[in-house]
């Protein structure tokens, strides 16, 4: 098992570094690396080539080419460059990549090399054009910083928000500075720049001199200067060869090493690992790589071939026209395990292991240790396993996979369109359908609509087989993505699948197709969506075509008839005459009628609603209509003649009201008019009679005519009003069928007890029984039960 | 404080909870002090859901009444709307956003709707120039609200006049999505039964609804094994009849709003001898009730008749009980005796409360007109004299009784009769426009349009065919230890009732030739579970089925669904949900014809 520990290098006491192949590189560059301009992304990310025209002769007329590769050197664009001379390349955190040309615009490229958009850094980079460009990433996004030939600084601290920072002048500046950085600190990012033998750190508001402590004296220029993945810790190199390492802050110095070379590096990166004590940085010549910390012996690599570094969090990569390989310090658990007579529990398992094949089963006798975290760990190398694979490309540590996250992950193979592969780790981690697979299928579908080659048919269909009703899939979200691509048609197909009708309409109102808007916000029975098409249609549509949309859909109409009766009454009345709605129309008017001040108003407005009923063939609603215009007609001129109000009375309140006035033929000849039946008629009278308490009247109106209403009636209301005396003189005349009720009211129990035993009733026996009290009513009480007790023999 | 929504088959306190968390969470994103502005007629259900005391813990200083011109100062940071999504609302949020701003320091304006954020409203709201103004606009989904451990309500007044009068499915939207709240909680609902238009729509929107939710699948038991789904105007008669329930009584005389009743005060009067009746409380006695009052909970749903021995029965248990104390001798048995004193005054205080409401009661229902209306109501239900004048309902309309008492008489008539001959109906629609004035016109019509008051179609009355066939109408009825639902209208058992108990036991099928009389279509539809939610019923566990009411339900009903519930070889349990409780009263009253 030596092998393990072959290419470990101490630095110092405690740490080892290792540098491992990642792979040989697929690609076959033409030239040597020096020639390019080069940007590699980090967390394995892509790398972007340009051949540098612009650096050897100022000749337009070449176009050089631009490409993009995997980790692995996959080639996965390549496309001629037919813009202005750039001056640097960088990733986004997003992996799009920057290209900074000289005129201050940057260029925005996705990973496929489709161009995305473009933006410039400003009038005053373009004036003086850029020196040099730096592309950083921080928690907010990734940044710009220009230096233009005027030796100003222009920053954009995240692209996709653009807001440009002209930073401070640096007084007495005259040449380029001979290094500088970007730091960033308390959540600001700042510009750290060398100007021979001092330091200024630029921030929005001003530029300060800074002094690195501790640092050996002698130094009359800093030639290359590097800040962490962090942004935690400083490297300075000088030109006496001395490797200053400290805090970005430059409060603390961590330690220096003279390396005792004068050549300025091509490159130095920091290289530690999260969470380590130990701080290392990784210094690149023409064909050295040095890696130095707090220890005093360096470790030395021979470089076979141009090289170029790349920071990641736990280490750095290496890359040349051959290879692409890993610089880190080995971490704490391997090295507990190889190193030399370790006697850690994994290495006396491995020890095991080697001794007994049994030791490899070990696990399934421990049962206390929960087995997940062992699981987890499997399944998570299983996927660094499969995407380090040279077909995909994405070398990822662990620890830069657990600082990525999955879900970053995923979303990165789906920007490198490995659809399938994505799914196979969602389906392989059982991640919720909504957070993996429905996303990457969603992913895909957006990609799919983009391929104009295939008809819209097909695109659909494509589409929904994949699809179908997988959970969390927004279908809208992929057909706003076709119509953004011009393909309405495919749009529309695409949101038929939609089952959120909420997502649907607003997306058909945006593609100018209000009424199938219309007949999908229907369909979902929110009314509240049907509301605002049809609010839209209004506006879009000339009335008429409007109202011919409405007809088509009942529930529409309806729903518009409910707003127009609130908010605009001509319309709905509109609505009714385009829809020959002679019943509607008619309640409409007899409504409006009400809402007329003066007398004539109304009548009109119900003689409109008295023909729209005739017209509805509604005879009984127009003959009523009229009859209210006659009433109305009528208690003008009572109105007029007797001084008192009358209108809004009902046609009984009007008679009652004048009777109890005494115009008791008035009230006759109203009562003949509107043919009001006999029996009310004497309901009225009674009522109103006895309310005047005129009992002569009420005898009198009573032997009018035999009553149609009984004189049980006449009873009641007599004694209503506590008249007892005139409540006996109808008693007698009450029919025997109610006899005993009255004679009971009137308090004649005896003689109710003789009726009720006459008519051998056993229901009114019990009646007047119920009413026999005291000791007046004993006989009557016996009479009852002996008439009982005969009637029980028979 | 809601323990008594627990106690049922079904948790609702689940679902109480879960509306109540929500609105705190909405009070937490208006940071600082609050004032609320309520739209009226949504503090009585949100006062079923929080109490002032929960607002108050999150800062709510103020409560005002929407109205229109300015707010009431109030030194609060905050001012939230609650509002039901009505454009008229807006207009009165609009005049008060825009007189504020005028004076005194900024203020944050948040909107509320209730149930549902309406795109109309903020478009309104945005031509008004007083969007911008709020900071959060967002929906409350309050859409079924417990009443108590059975009952559901929306408490959506209008909900049936729009449904059947105005074509407006509104509610009907609302009430599927209150039932996919429910279902959020409780499970998906494996069976859905249903019956009517409204039903089928409602049914619809939830298949759907369910389709657009397929990712956030939940995984939980299904408590509700069935839903069945009924249209008020399958049923139009039994709202029209009298309820003789305990609880049914007290809404018809009283009317209870919101689980509270007001009643005259005379009676509740503290009894103090040689007091000479002077300090007579004037203020109406207002009561709540519910479930959690034990007696309440025995005696609400009993036919009026059977109430009165209850209550004594009661009276002599709870004076035994205090008897007690003379034979409580040892320390021991006092301290015994104390310790349930809380209880047995509790249970004294309500029982004065309901011997008095049933007095109250009492003397209505043994008043002559009562019986008069009650005997109509029974020959018509029973099918009696339904096809001619009836003078009964004449005389009352000579006397003025009240016009929703004579349209609840009529409606029941003509619903009897499968509608009225046209001359018959002619007649009392002249009748009452002649007595009660010609803007009722207006009225009649929109009980025409609901079905409720309609000439006879063919001359042929089909209700007798329902009457048998669903046993509508019972003679021997026991209102003390009722066999069968129809004590709760003594004699008549409610149609709506009857076809969830048919449902249940043995099936539709059997009444397939009813069921194509009444109006709507009947449907049954599946929701499949995963197979690890399907239930293997133990033996002897009964079923729970939903049963919602579009277009309200009267307290009789809900009395029939829970006796049925108790039955012991039932099979059934019930859970009630309904857009609006209702009686007649109230029913009639909501589609008559409101002035402008």
């Amino acid at each position: 098992m030596d092998c393990y520990t072959a290419n470990w290098n101490p630095l110092g006491e405690s740490a080892f570094y290792r540098k491992y192949e990642l792979y040989s590189m697929d690609w076959d560059l033409k030239e040597e690396l020096r020639d390019y301009l080069v940007a590699a992304a980090p967390y394995g990310g892509p790398i972007a080539l340009l051949r540098n025209p612009w650096q050897k002769e100022k000749a337009a007329s070449i176009r050089p080419v631009l490409e993009i590769y995997s980790a692995s050197g996959m080639p996965l664009a390549s496309l001629l460059w037919k813009s202005g001379p750039v001056v640097s390349l960088g990733w986004s955190a997003e992996e799009e990549l920057l290209c900074v040309q000289e005129d201050g615009v940057v260029l925005v490229y996705g990973l496929h090399g489709d161009f995305r958009r473009h933006f410039s850094m400003g009038n005053e980079v373009l004036q003086n054009r850029v020196l040099d460009a730096r592309i950083f990433h921080t928690e907010f996004g990734s940044g710009v910083a220009i230096l233009t030939g005027a030796h100003r600084f222009t920053l954009s601290a995240n692209v996709g928000d653009l807001k440009l920072r002209r930073m401070p002048e640096v007084p007495g500046l005259q040449s380029a500075p001979s290094c500088w950085t970007i730091l960033c600190q308390d959540r600001v990012a700042q510009i750290l720049l060398a100007v021979g033998p001092d330091l200024y750190l630029l921030d929005h508001a001003a530029c300060s001199a800074v002094t690195p402590p501790g640092l050996a004296p002698g130094v009359s220029s800093f030639l290359q200067m590097a800040v962490s993945f962090t942004y935690r810790h400083l490297a300075l190199f000088t030109d006496t060869g001395c490797i200053w390492m400290g805090t970005a802050s430059l409060k603390e110095k961590l330690c220096e090493f003279n390396c005792n070379i004068r050549a300025p590096p091509k490159q130095m990166v920091w290289c530690s690992r999260p969470r380590s004590k130990e701080r290392a940085v990784v210094v690149a010549w023409e064909r050295r790589l040095m890696v130095v910390g707090d220890a005093p012996e360096s470790i030395q690599f021979v470089l076979d071939e141009d090289s170029y570094l790349v920071p990641e969090l736990d280490g750095v990569r290496i890359f040349s026209r051959s290879t692409h390989e890993f610089l880190h310090e080995v971490p704490v658990a391997s090295e507990e395990i190889f190193k030399i007579a370790s006697m850690a529990p994994g290495a006396l398992l491995l020890e095991a292991q080697k001794e007994y094949e049994a030791a490899s089963f070990g696990k399934c006798f421990l049962d206390r240790f929960p087995p997940d975290s062992f699981v987890r760990m499997c399944q998570d190398l299983r996927v660094l396993n499969a995407i380090r694979d040279y077909h995909i490309g994405i070398p990822l540590t662990y620890s830069q996979y657990k600082q990525l996250t999955i879900q970053v992950l995923l979303d990165r193979l789906v920007l490198r369109r490995l659809y399938p592969l994505a799914i196979q780790i969602c389906e392989y981690l059982r991640l919720p359908e909504v957070q993996g697979v429905s996303r990457i299928l969603a992913h895909w579908a957006c990609y799919k609509v983009q391929q104009k080659d295939v008809s819209d048919e097909d695109v659909a269909r494509a589409i929904n087989q994949k699809l179908g009703d997988t959970p969390g899939v927004s279908y809208s979200d992929i057909a706003a993505r076709a119509y953004g691509c011009g393909r309405t048609e495919l749009a529309i197909k695409l949101l038929e699948y939609e089952p959120r009708s909420g997502e649907q309409v607003p997306l058909l109102l945006k593609m100018k197709r209000s009424k199938l808007a219309l007949s999908k916000a229907i369909e979902s029975g929110d009314t509240d969506l049907v509301f605002t098409v049809l609010l839209h249609l209004k506006n879009e549509l000339n009335r008429g075509d409007f109202f011919m949309t409405l007809r088509n859909q009942p529930m529409a109409l309806s729903l518009y008839r409910q707003f127009c009766k609130h908010q605009e009454l001509e319309t709905l009345k509109d609505l009714y005459n385009q829809d020959d709605n002679h019943q509607e129309l008619g309640s409409f008017h007899i409504r409006a009628s009400y809402a007329e001040e003066r007398i004539e108003g109304r009548v009109a407005a119900l003689q409109t609603a008295a023909d729209a009923f005739y017209k509805a063939k509604n005879e009984f609603a127009a003959k009523a209509t009229e009859d209210q215009m006659r009433l109305l007609r009528l208690q003008r001129r009572l109105e007029e003649e007797l001084g008192r109000q009358f209108l809004d009375l009902s046609l009984h309140d009007t008679v009652t009201t004048l009777i109890l006035d005494g115009h008791n033929k008035r009230a006759e000849q109203l009562a003949r008019d509107f043919r009001i039946p006999d029996k009310r008629l004497w309901w009225l009278k009674l009522t109103a009679l006895a309310d005047l308490e005129d009992w002569e009247e009420l005898e009198k109106f009573s032997k009018s005519k035999k009553s149609p209403i009984g004189y049980l009636p006449f009873v009641e209301i007599c004694m209503k009003q506590h008249n007892k005396y005139e409540a006996k003189k109808y008693a007698s005349r009450v029919g025997p069928e109610q006899k005993v009720k009255a004679l009971l009211l009137v308090g004649d129990v005896a003689q109710a007890a003789d009726v009720a035993i006459e008519r051998r009733n056993e229901a009114e026996l019990s009646l007047v029984l119920s009413h026999c009290t005291g000791a007046t009513d004993g006989a009557t009480a016996d009479k009852i039960q002996r008439a009982r007790a005969q009637a029980q023999k028979k | 404080m809601a323990a008594h929504l627990s106690y049922g088959r079904v948790n609702l306190n689940v679902l109480r909870e879960a509306v109540r968390r929500e609105l705190r969470e909405f009070l937490d994103k208006c940071a600082g002090s609050k004032a609320i502005v309520w739209d009226e007629y949504l503090t009585g259900p949100f006062g079923l859901i929080a109490q002032y005391s929960l607002l108050k813990e999150h800062e709510v200083e103020k409560m005002f009444t929407l109205k229109g011109s300015r707010l009431p100062a109030a030194d609060v940071k905050n001012i939230i709307f609650f509002v039901r999504p009505r454009l008229e609302l807006m207009d009165i949020i609009a005049e008060n956003v825009l007189s504020e701003d005028r004076r005194g320091p900024a203020r944050d304006f948040h909107i509320l709707f209730v149930p549902r954020r309406s795109l109309l409203c903020e478009q309104r709201l945005k031509d008004l120039g007083v969007l911008g103004s709020f900071i959060h606009r967002e929906e409350y989904g309050l859409d079924l609200i417990p009443f108590d451990g059975d009952l559901l309500s929306m408490e959506s007044e209008g909900a049936f006049r729009e449904c059947y009068l105005e074509s407006d499915q509104t509610s009907l939207y609302h009430a599927a999505k209150g039932l996919m709240t429910l279902q959020a909680l409780y499970g998906t609902i494996p069976q859905i039964f249903g019956k009517g238009e409204c039903a089928r729509q409602v049914a619809n929107m939830m298949i759907r609804m369910k389709r657009e939710f397929t990712g956030s699948q939940n995984a939980i038991f299904p408590v509700f094994d069935n839903l069945l789904l009924l249209d008020r105007n399958v049923d139009l008669l039994t709202p029209l009849a009298t309820q003789l329930t305990y609880e049914g009584l007290i809404d018809e005389i009283y009317g209870i709003q919101n689980s509270y009743v007001k009643l005259p005060p005379e009676k509740f009067a503290p009894k103090k001898q040689g007091d000479g009746g002077k300090d007579l409380p004037t203020e109406a006695k207002k009561l709540q009730l519910n479930s959690a009052e034990e007696l309440y909970a025995e005696i609400r749903d009993k036919n009026f008749n059977a109430v009165g021995s209850v209550l004594s029965k009661k009276a002599k248990v709870i004076s035994a009980a205090f008897e007690e104390r003379h034979h409580a001798k040892t320390v021991g048995e006092i301290k015994q005796f104390v310790s349930q004193l809380p209880h047995m005054q509790a249970a004294r205080g309500s029982l004065a409360n309901h011997t008095s409401i049933a007095e109250l009661i009492k003397d209505v229902t043994t008043s002559e007109d009562f019986f008069d209306k009650l005997t109509v109501e029974q020959e018509f239900m029973s099918g009696i004299d339904t096809d001619k004048v009836n003078s009964y309902i004449e005389d009352c309309i000579a006397q003025k009784h009240p016009l929703i008492k004579v349209l609840r008489l009529i409606c029941l008539q003509s619903v009897c009769n499968s509608g009225l001959k046209q001359k018959v109906l002619d007649h009392y629609k002249r009748e009452v426009l002649q007595t009660y004035g010609y803007e009722h016109l207006l009225t009649l019509h929109s009980l025409e349009k609901a079905g409720l008051l309609k000439p006879q179609a063919g001359g042929r009355n089909s209700y007798p065919t329902i009457r048998k066939t669903l046993r509508l109408w019972m003679d021997d009825v026991n209102e003390q230890s009722p066999t069968d639902i129809s004590y709760v209208y003594s004699g008549y058992a409610p149609l709506s009732v009857r076809l969830a108990q048919l449902l249940s036991r043995p099936g539709w099928r059997s009444i397939e030739e009813v069921l194509r009389i009444l109006p709507g279509p009947h449907f049954e539809e599946r929701q499949p579970l995963p197979t690890g939610l399907q239930k293997k019923r133990q033996p002897g566990e009964n079923r729970v089925t939903l049963v919602f009411f579009l277009g309200g339900v009267t307290f009789a009903e809900i009395a029939a669904l829970r006796f049925l519930s108790q039955l012991e070889d039932g099979g059934t349990e019930y859970v009630i949900a309904t857009t609006k409780l209702v009686n007649g009263a109230t029913w009639i009253e909501s589609l008559m014809e409101r002035p402008l």
